[in-house]
Formats: structure tokens, C-alpha cells, sequence
């Protein structure tokens, strides 16, 4: 499989560390307990598209936002995580 | 011999010997060994895997269910070698399998007479009861009675390379449209790879007599690979077989670079993986032959109608002396007047069809049987053909007598590979067969595997394809003109013949042995759905995925079910497409290279110094030191740990993870990495660190240190050094990207050494004699950069020992030269290097956590280490680290324990009891997470997480090894052994 690094271009996607939907966001202090623990465990499962996070570890270690289709791995997006998010 | 006198596409001027079975036998250049093997009339050459049936050759290529061999002897075994898919070469040795004690007396056999029993699903009967039988009787005796080959046992002698490879067009199969495609693309500058399984290039141009362009196909076949070869951009691979079509246009093929060869040539791989990327690939497989059902098909002298045509015409081979053919398209019509043409009789053609086709008026039939709408309905011979009984139209049968039956049932795409996506191919009524819905993205079957079957429409449409391709691509395409095409082998339609009321043995698969009759006790046992079929009766199970068998079984299975074809649907293949060997999958990652390994700077003066080494991740650390005269390794261990408390031992912790964090905002990053707090942290100071994850629990600690007001240098563990790089960075750049910080990984940068033990600062001093190491002067956790010979060094007083102690860091070119100079300044000291083993001896005698307590279940309250985590602050991890459970008082915490009697040994892994209670998993209230000999205190001591923990000092328990059977009185104790009040490290 191959990763569009934004930084890099194309990559073999073993260089990459898989993370998993980037939707949840770190609750800003001070928090219900109960929105840490759906920002800790709580994960999105579609089938279909899915915005996630995937490290660069033996690239640019740069944090990667992968817009992929869970049903047949196709990647419509890519950006820089610390770009914030896309439209 | 049965070698034609002229033709073939084999040098005549290169003869091979080889031997099959130990007897000595000579093939030529360009042989398969199933060529040279039915050259020299050998035509028995395996036995089935269930029944022990007597099989020949049935096919000329990789689909070859039957002719499985044992190539080569010792290491080099291969079993299973497909011998129609063997190049042959001088001196080729091969056995047949699956045989006792020969292949002509095979007393296995025997299982042919209890075939009755040995249907469909008959494990599942037979060996139902007694359970307990299954693993100890059933199993073993089963797998020796069937099977293939067996491997050899030795290690592998031969390389394996891999090598990753991007083109725009990636060609599989080197047939007329393959070849017509390549040669678009080539021509229009396109970076293409055309791969073919086979030694020689041309598929099927090879095995007929076709022309094209005024000469025979493979001449033309020829000059088109010659073309090929001389641009710079094409790369031809023969001998190669894409196995396998991957997420993102990635391919696997196993190019086999020296099976043709007695052994590899010196440094050369065995085989070579590709991982190929290409933007678009062309499905160019051809369609393999379907054969037909009817008893006795599987006996030796049965085989494919092409697989004929192909010994005839490629190989100069005739298969045997009188031919007998049965057909239900006009392949059969082809393969009998290519028989006639090297001058073999034929004795009948039976067509499944009514009418004679066209072809039929260039065969003489003089002496030859032909019956419509017939069938063979019994093969006389067992070990070879003899006679075949045939049945016409009208229900009267002849018997003829042959040694050769060539059969053709139609043809099918060759698409295993475009279903390998999870598409499931659909039921063309057009063309009788399974076709490519869907294809993988970038990919597309053309030619015959695309159902474009005639050799006109195949070279068309391999120049269609490639040049839709160039022009996707942006390129022009180059003008493609291929004239006078000679077509041999009919038009007829692709008819799927399935016959009723069979009697006898009539093979489905061959190579799993399921005959019609299965299929049929499947279905009226309800295994219905085509994936029940396939794994109750094993149809398409065994290593050629069903080639030759789904489309056949599938077929009876509609006819069972009243259902059509296309309702009964078919299966998807999966990688591998054809076998490939586990050891060119594993290539160079084995043995010392099966992964990467990392020394540190001095692991050369180690060595030298009589270092054992311990692999600590992918670095090789050394564990203890031996000095002569020491036998055992505690020996060693407890002579460095003595030395070190009593003088002074230095220690390689290059290895410990090294991370520098830059920025305005790196002191409030830090703070929210770590449970405690940095921005106060002055220049010039370390600090202890713990990092808790965001679920609350212990991730790793360390030390960081402040070199100037945005520059921290951070430490960790050696085990989690890449896991807390990405933990920075993901804090940085994606829950705090607004931060001004930036992180990098020098823990390669840096050879890094421990000096520690009283004598540690007389050490330093008379290495740096200019730099004030007073006790006012460079506190406990003080840091500073200096230089030293002019290479800039950084100096902490940090010490995990508990003595007073240094790290001292120089770049890593210096290291082991820094290392020689302090050793030659610790020389009157009594300094001594010691390892890891030693080390931990000395962190377990002071109590500290290491990664055996920090094991991702122990949060900072359970390593007694709490009061760290700030209330100032918001912290990865603090909310979390406050749920109930996490805070509970009643979680085991850790704890010192030593034995009431010196003598007896504490080992880690042990579970605490109560004093008098059963040992079982309800009465656990703890386990030893470290334990040691200290030679300090003269017993062994371990480290324990118990339930209540420090309220439980002075208790007795008992420590139960279930698994070293041993029960030991321990006390519990603090964690800190040696030194609680921490004098010697601030001294």
C-alpha cells in the first residue's frame, strides 16, 4: 500500500505508524471525566470514508490526516495534521 | 524415445541428462522435465493425495494438478515442483512423492478400495469420536497416508533477493496480447515490465502452429522480445510470476533467476521478490483449458487437448502413439490435426457437439471413429491408458483402442489474479465462462483473459489496451499495425459441458482428489452455497486453487441444484496466484540479518573486553564483563556491582532514548508531557520525569534537562526511545500545533557513559581537570556543556545506582576514545566497566521502577510515585489518572521483599500468598516484578507489586512458583535497599 505523504510524496506504507480516526479531539482542561474517556476510547468503525492519523516514523516524522475508504483503501486526502483541518 | 524427429522449439545440439526416480534418462535444451519425462515414454509420475491414484501429465503449464515432483536431493529439496512449469537442466534430479514403496507399487493404493468410505466430508464422519483420538491417532495417520511431498528439514543453502520496482505498464504474460501490448507501450516510451511465468516468452504462440506476419508465431514471438529488449525502457522478466495484486497498484512476482540452473551461479540469489508499482497493469494470462468429466480421466495418457498440441508443436514430444479425442469445442478438432501432422494416429473424435465443425475437413478420417453428441464413458489401463470406451448419440457404444486421450472442455479466463480485490467475477452467457466485473483500480484483463479468445482479437486488443493506457498517460501513441494473421484452432463457441448419470470415478480436482460423485453427495447433503461446496468437499482447495477444477465442479453443483451457473456463482482466488517459497518472502531478513542490529560506539571495546552481550530491542548491549578466571556470570555481576559501590564502574547507556526539544514554547510543552513540572526547572539542572498516556497510566520517565531557556534535553528508557519521539510528536502536532516547538531524535548522536561510585568525582576530575566538580560547585542533578580535547561534551550528576554518579555525553565518532581516556584516568581508582546486568542489580537494590514495573498497567500511585503528578497543570494523562480505579487504595503497589532465610532464592514471576493459604489464582495478593541477588546485602532481594502495598511492611507472605514448584517465606519490606536516606548520591 502507499501512502501520499504531503512532505514526501508517494511512500511504501511501511515506513508509516497507523493511529486511527482523527476526529476526537483532547478536551481542553478542565473536563468532565466523561469527555476524556470518550476522547481516550470512543472511535469511529464506518465502513467507508474515515479521516485518520498515520505517523511518518521512518520519513519526515511528520503526523499525516488520511481521508481512506475503509471498504477498498482508496485515499481521496491527505494533509499535515498540524495544518489543522481542511475543509 | 517419443522425440518427433524435426520441429519443436528445442536445441537438438544441447542434450541434457537428468533422472527421475534414479534412473538416468537425457532431455534437450528448452525441455520442461515433463517434456523430456514423456520424451523418453515415462508417462506414471506421481500418486494422488487421497486415493494414491496413478497419475501422469496432464497439462503443459502451471495449472498441473498431477505431475508434482521432488526436484533436486538434500537442502536444496523442493517438493511439489509442477514438472510441466521445470525448465530442464543438465543433471536435473528428481523423485516422485507420495508413494511406498515405489511409485509402480504403491501399497497406499489399498485406499482405492475402501474409496467407498473415503467420500466427501469423511474426516468429519469417521473421526468424530473418541475426540481425544483426533490430535494423538486420527491426525498423524492421515496426514501420512495423504499428502504431497515432504520438505527436507535442512536449512536452505540458496539467497533470496528482493528488489521494489515502479513502471507505468506492468504486463503479466508474455502471450500474443501481452507481447502486443508491451510492444505498444515500449514503442511509445512508456516504462514498462512484461513478466511471464514461463522460461521462454510467447504463451501460446509457442505451442500452436499459428502464423503471424508471414512466419510461425513463435518466430514472430521471438523477434518481438528481441525489439523489446533493446529499449532502455522496457525490463522483460521471464522465469517470473506476479503472485499477488496489493492496495495501491503494488504487485508481488517471484522472478525465479536460477531453477533453471543446477544451482545458482556464485552470487547469485535463488529468486528475487518484486514489489512492483505500476500506474496501470494489463491482465494479459491467456485462459487455461477446461478439462472434461468423465471415469477414468484422471489415468496417466489423459490429458488437456492443448497440453498435446503444446508437447507437439513446442517440445517435438509426441504423448503417445494413437490418439483418441474427446471434445466439446473445436480445440480438440485443432489438437487431432496437429497429431496427424507429426504423423499420430487417431483412433475417434468424440464432440459433445452435433455438428462436425469446419476444421474437421482437414483431418483424415480414414481410420478413425467419430462420434456427435458422445462421450468416453471408461478408460481401459490403470497406470497408463489402454482403450477408451466411447458412446455416440444414439447410445451405442465402441471401445477403441489408444494410449493417448486428449480431452477439451471449452476454456476459461485466466482472472485469479483481478479477483484477488474481493471482486467476484461474473457468468458471461456469451462466452460460457467467468469473467472480470470489477478490477482492481489500475488494472484490466485483455486479450483471452478478457474473453477475447481468437488470436486476431487478442493482438488487437493488446494494442487497444496500451494504447488507451499511453494516451491516460499523456504520451502519444505509436502507430501498431500486426498483418496476415493465420488463426489455427476454430471459432467454435465456448460451450460448458457438464455430463449426467456418470458411473465410476470421474475427477473433478484432481489434485484433492474429488470426483463427481462428491459434488453430488455434497449437495444433497445441503452444502449448496458454492463456499460450503468448496470446503466440504476440499474442490479448489489444494495448491492450484481449482484451475482446472471450479468451473467443472461448479457446473455439476448447478445441474444438482436446478440452478443456472450464474446463480451458483463461483469463488475468488487469493495470493499466492501459483505457490511461491516461504524463503523468498523472508530474502536476506534471516539469520544474523533477520533484523537490523545497533552498536553503540564502544561495543568494539566491549567485545575486546570480554563482554557478553544481550539484545535490548535491536541494540546488543553488554551484559557483564569477564575477567579471567570467572566461570560463572554471577561471578562477574557481583564482582562489578561490589566494585562500583566500593570504588568506582563505568557504564555504556548510549542506548537510552535522547531527544532535543527547541522552541519559545518547548518549557510548556515539557510541562504537558510530563506528570510533573519542567517550566520551573533552572539552566544548568536535570530533573526526574514521569510521562503518564492520556488513558493514566505510567508510559515511561526519564530525565530532562535545561540547557538555555527554550532548550531541554530529554532522556528515556532504551525500550520506548522511538515510542516517546512519536509521543512528542504527536503532542506537537496534532493536540498543540499552535505550540512554537520542534523535537528531534539524537540518541544516535550522542555515546553517552555512566561513571558511578564514591570515587566517580576523583575520576571526572582528573579527566577535567579544568572544570570545578565540588560537591558546591556541580550539585546533585546539575548539567552543564563543556569541552573536552576540544569535542563539546555534556556532563549531568544524575546516577540510578544511588551512588554519586555521572553521565558524561560526546558525539558518537568520540566515544569509544572517551571512553579509553576515562578509564586510563579510573586506572588508579580501581575503575571497572560493568553491564546491564549489574545495573539492574544496583536499580533493584534502590528500588527503581524499571520497564518490569512500568508494564502499561501501573499508574504513578502504584510505582509509590503519586505526590509527582502535578495539581498546577493540565498534563497528558491527569484526567484520566484520577478515575476511582486508578486511585483506588486497595491496587497493588510496589514493595520490597527479602526471604526469611538468606540462603533461599527469590525469582521474579512468583505470587504472594497469604501465609496457610491454597495456592490458586483467587488467593494472589501479588507477584515479584524484579528480583536479584544483592551482593551488597549478601541475599537475594526482589521487587514486588502487592495489594495495599506499603501498609503491608514487616508482613510474612509466601512466595509460590507454580511453575518452578518452590514456596518462599519472604518478608515485605521497602522498596529501597541500600542507602533510603539518599546520602551517597548528594555527597
Amino acid at each position: 500500500m502507499r501512502i501520499p505523504c504531503p512532505y514526501c510524496g508517494d511512500r511504501d506504507s511501511q515506513e508509516f505508524v497507523y493511529r486511527g480516526d482523527a476526529s476526537p479531539v483532547r478536551p481542553a482542561d478542565p473536563a468532565e471525566e466523561t469527555e476524556f474517556f470518550d476522547y481516550v476510547y470512543l472511535r469511529e468503525n464506518p465502513a467507508g470514508p474515515i479521516d485518520e492519523l498515520w505517523y511518518h516514523a521512518q520519513g519526515c516524522r511528520n503526523w499525516i490526516t488520511l481521508t481512506r475508504d475503509t471498504r477498498d483503501h482508496a485515499i481521496s486526502a491527505a494533509r499535515l495534521t498540524s495544518e489543522g483541518k481542511s475543509a | 524415445m517419443s522425440r518427433l524427429s524435426t520441429g519443436g522449439l528445442i536445441d537438438r545440439t544441447r542434450p541434457l541428462k537428468f533422472t527421475f526416480d534414479g534412473k538416468q534418462y537425457s532431455g534437450f535444451e528448452g525441455d520442461t522435465l515433463a517434456a523430456a519425462l514423456l520424451a523418453n515414454e515415462v508417462r506414471l509420475v506421481a500418486r494422488s493425495f487421497k486415493y494414491h491414484r496413478p497419475r501422469g501429465i496432464l497439462t503443459a503449464g502451471t495449472e498441473e494438478p498431477n505431475a508434482l515432483v521432488t526436484l533436486r536431493e538434500g537442502a536444496r529439496a523442493e517438493p511439489n515442483s509442477k514438472a510441466t512449469a521445470v525448465p530442464l537442466y543438465d543433471g536435473l534430479v528428481a523423485s516422485s512423492q507420495n508413494r511406498w514403496p515405489s511409485l509402480g507399487f504403491d501399497l497406499l493404493a489399498l485406499n482405492q478400495l475402501a474409496s467407498p468410505i473415503f467420500v466427501a466430508g469423511f474426516y468429519y464422519k469417521t473421526f468424530m469420536r473418541p475426540a481425544a483420538l483426533w490430535e494423538k491417532l486420527y491426525e498423524p495417520l492421515i496426514r501420512r497416508a495423504a499428502g504431497l511431498g515432504a520438505l527436507s528439514g535442512l536449512p536452505d543453502p540458496d539467497s533470496y533477493d528482493r528488489k521494489h520496482a515502479f513502471c507505468d505498464l506492468l504486463v503479466i504474460g508474455a502471450g500474443p496480447s501481452g507481447l502486443a501490448a508491451a510492444l505498444t507501450a515500449g514503442r511509445s516510451g512508456l516504462r514498462v515490465i512484461l513478466a511471464d511465468d514461463d522460461m521462454a516468452m510467447g504463451g501460446h504462440l509457442l505451442k500452436e502452429r499459428s502464423e503471424i506476419a508471414g512466419a510461425a508465431g513463435a518466430d514472430w514471438a521471438a523477434g518481438v522480445v528481441e525489439e523489446l529488449a533493446s529499449y532502455p525502457n522496457v525490463t522483460l522478466l521471464p522465469r517470473t510470476g506476479v503472485f499477488g495484486v496489493y492496495d495501491g497498484h503494488e504487485y508481488g512476482a517471484v522472478e525465479r533467476v536460477s531453477d533453471h540452473l543446477p544451482e545458482p551461479l556464485p552470487g547469485q540469489p535463488r529468486q528475487r521478490f518484486w514489489k512492483i508499482v505500476a500506474r496501470h497493469a494489463l491482465l494479459a494470462s491467456g485462459a487455461i483449458e477446461r478439462p472434461l468429466i468423465f471415469p477414468g480421466n484422471d489415468r496417466p495418457g489423459v490429458m488437456m487437448a492443448s497440453a498435446v498440441s503444446a508437447y507437439l508443436n513446442r517440445f517435438a514430444v509426441a504423448p503417445g502413439k494413437k490418439a483418441a479425442i474427446f471434445t466439446s469445442c473445436d480445440t480438440g478438432w485443432q489438437t487431432a490435426l496437429d497429431l496427424q501432422a507429426a504423423g499420430i494416429g487417431v483412433a475417434a473424435v468424440v464432440d459433445t457437439r452435433a455438428q462436425m465443425p469446419a476444421l474437421a475437413d482437414r483431418l483424415d478420417l480414414s481410420d478413425c471413429v467419430v462420434a456427435l453428441q458422445g462421450a468416453i464413458v471408461d478408460i481401459k489401463g490403470s497406470k497408463s491408458v489402454k482403450g477408451a470406451t466411447i458412446r455416440d448419440g444414439s447410445g451405442k457404444e465402441t471401445s477403441v483402442v489408444c494410449d493417448l486421450v486428449a480431452m477439451s472442455g471449452g476454456w476459461n479466463p485466466a482472472i485469479g489474479l483481478g479477483s484477488n480485490f474481493g471482486n467476484r467475477p461474473v457468468w458471461s452467457e456469451e462466452l460460457n465462462a467467468f469473467l472480470l466485473d470489477k478490477a482492481p483500480p489500475g488494472f484490466s484483463p485483455v486479450g483471452s483473459a478478457a474473453g477475447r479468445m481468437s488470436l486476431t482479437s487478442a493482438l488487437g486488443d493488446g494494442i487497444r489496451a496500451a494504447t488507451e493506457v499511453v494516451q491516460q498517460l499523456g504520451k502519444s501513441p505509436a502507430e501498431m499495425a500486426i498483418a496476415d494473421v493465420a488463426e489455427t484452432g476454430g471459432t467454435s463457441e465456448n460451450m460448458l459441458w457438464v455430463p449426467s448419470g456418470i458411473e465410476g470415478k470421474a475427477f473433478v480436482d484432481f489434485q484433492n482428489d474429488v470426483t463427481a460423485s462428491d459434488i453430488k453427495l455434497a449437495a444433497s447433503e445441503g452444502f449448496v452455497s458454492i463456499e460450503h461446496l468448496k470446503r466440504y468437499t476440499t474442490m479448489g482447495m489444494a495448491t492450484d486453487q481449482g484451475k482446472l477444477s471450479q468451473l467443472n465442479g461448479h457446473g455439476l453443483l448447478a445441474e444438482e441444484t436446478k440452478k443456472t451457473i450464474a446463480e451458483a456463482g463461483t469463488i475468488m482466488s487469493r495470493p499466492p496466484y501459483t505457490p511461491i517459497a516461504l524463503g523468498v518472502i523472508a530474502g536476506h531478513h534471516r539469520g544474523e540479518h533477520f533484523r537490523p542490529v545497533r552498536h553503540t560506539a564502544s561495543h568494539d571495546w566491549a567485545a575486546e573486553n570480554g563482554a557478553a552481550f544481550v539484545d535490548v530491542g535491536q541494540w546488543k548491549r553488554a551484559q557483564w564483563f569477564v575477567q579471567p578466571g570467572e566461570t560463572e556470570w554471577r561471578t562477574s555481576v557481583d564482582r562489578e556491582v561490589k566494585a562500583t559501590r566500593g570504588g568506582v564502574g563505568i557504564c555504556d547507556v548510549s542506548t537510552l532514548g535522547k531527544i532535543d526539544v527547541l522552541g519559545p514554547d518547548a518549557a510548556t510543552l515539557l510541562d504537558r508531557l510530563y506528570a510533573n513540572m519542567f517550566s520551573t526547572l533552572p539552566v544548568g539542572r536535570a530533573r526526574y520525569g514521569l510521562m503518564l498516556r492520556e488513558d493514566g497510566f505510567v508510559m515511561d520517565d526519564g530525565t530532562a534537562t535545561r540547557f538555555a531557556e527554550d532548550r531541554y534535553y530529554v532522556t528515556t528508557t532504551t525500550a520506548n526511545a522511538a515510542r516517546v519521539m512519536q509521543h512528542i510528536d504527536f503532542a506537537r502536532q496534532v493536540i498543540w500545533p499552535e505550540l512554537d516547538v520542534q523535537a528531534t531524535s539524537v540518541t544516535e548522536q550522542w555515546a553517552t557513559y555512566s561513571i558511578a561510585g564514591p570515587q566517580s568525582r576523583a575520576v571526572l576530575q582528573a579527566l577535567l581537570p579544568d572544570i570545578d566538580l565540588t560537591n558546591e560547585a556541580f550539585k546533585f542533578m546539575a548539567a552543564g556543556e563543556y569541552r573536552w580535547r576540544g569535542t563539546k561534551i555534556r556532563l549531568f550528576r544524575v546516577s540510578f545506582s544511588g551512588e554519586l554518579a555521572y553521565e558524561i555525553s560526546i558525539g558518537a565518532n568520540r566515544g569509544r576514545q572517551l571512553l579509553e581516556a576515562i578509564m586510563e584516568a579510573g586506572a588508579p581508582f580501581g575503575i571497572v566497566p560493568y553491564g546491564t546486568e549489574a545495573l539492574g542489580v544496583m536499580r533493584i537494590e534502590k528500588g527503581h521502577p524499571a520497564g518490569n514495573e512500568m508494564n502499561g498497567q501501573t499508574t504513578a500511585g502504584d510505582l509509590g510515585m503519586g505526590r509527582m503528578l502535578s495539581t498546577k497543570k493540565d498534563f497528558i494523562g491527569r484526567a484520566m489518572a484520577q478515575r476511582p480505579g486508578l486511585t483506588d487504595p486497595g491496587r497493588m503497589s510496589l514493595v520490597g521483599l527479602k526471604p526469611i532465610d538468606p540462603a533461599a532464592t527469590l525469582r521474579a514471576g512468583a505470587h504472594l500468598l497469604a501465609k496457610g493459604a491454597e495456592p490458586k489464582a483467587a488467593n494472589v495478593q501479588g507477584r515479584v516484578t524484579s528480583a536479584a541477588f544483592s551482593p551488597t546485602l549478601g541475599y537475594s532481594i526482589a521487587l514486588a507489586l502487592v495489594t495495599g502495598g506499603q501498609e503491608r511492611i514487616g508482613e510474612e507472605m509466601l512466595l509460590n512458583d507454580i511453575v518452578r514448584a518452590t514456596d518462599v517465606p519472604v518478608e515485605i519490606c521497602d522498596a529501597v535497599f541500600v542507602d533510603p536516606a539518599g546520602e551517597r548520591l548528594r555527597g
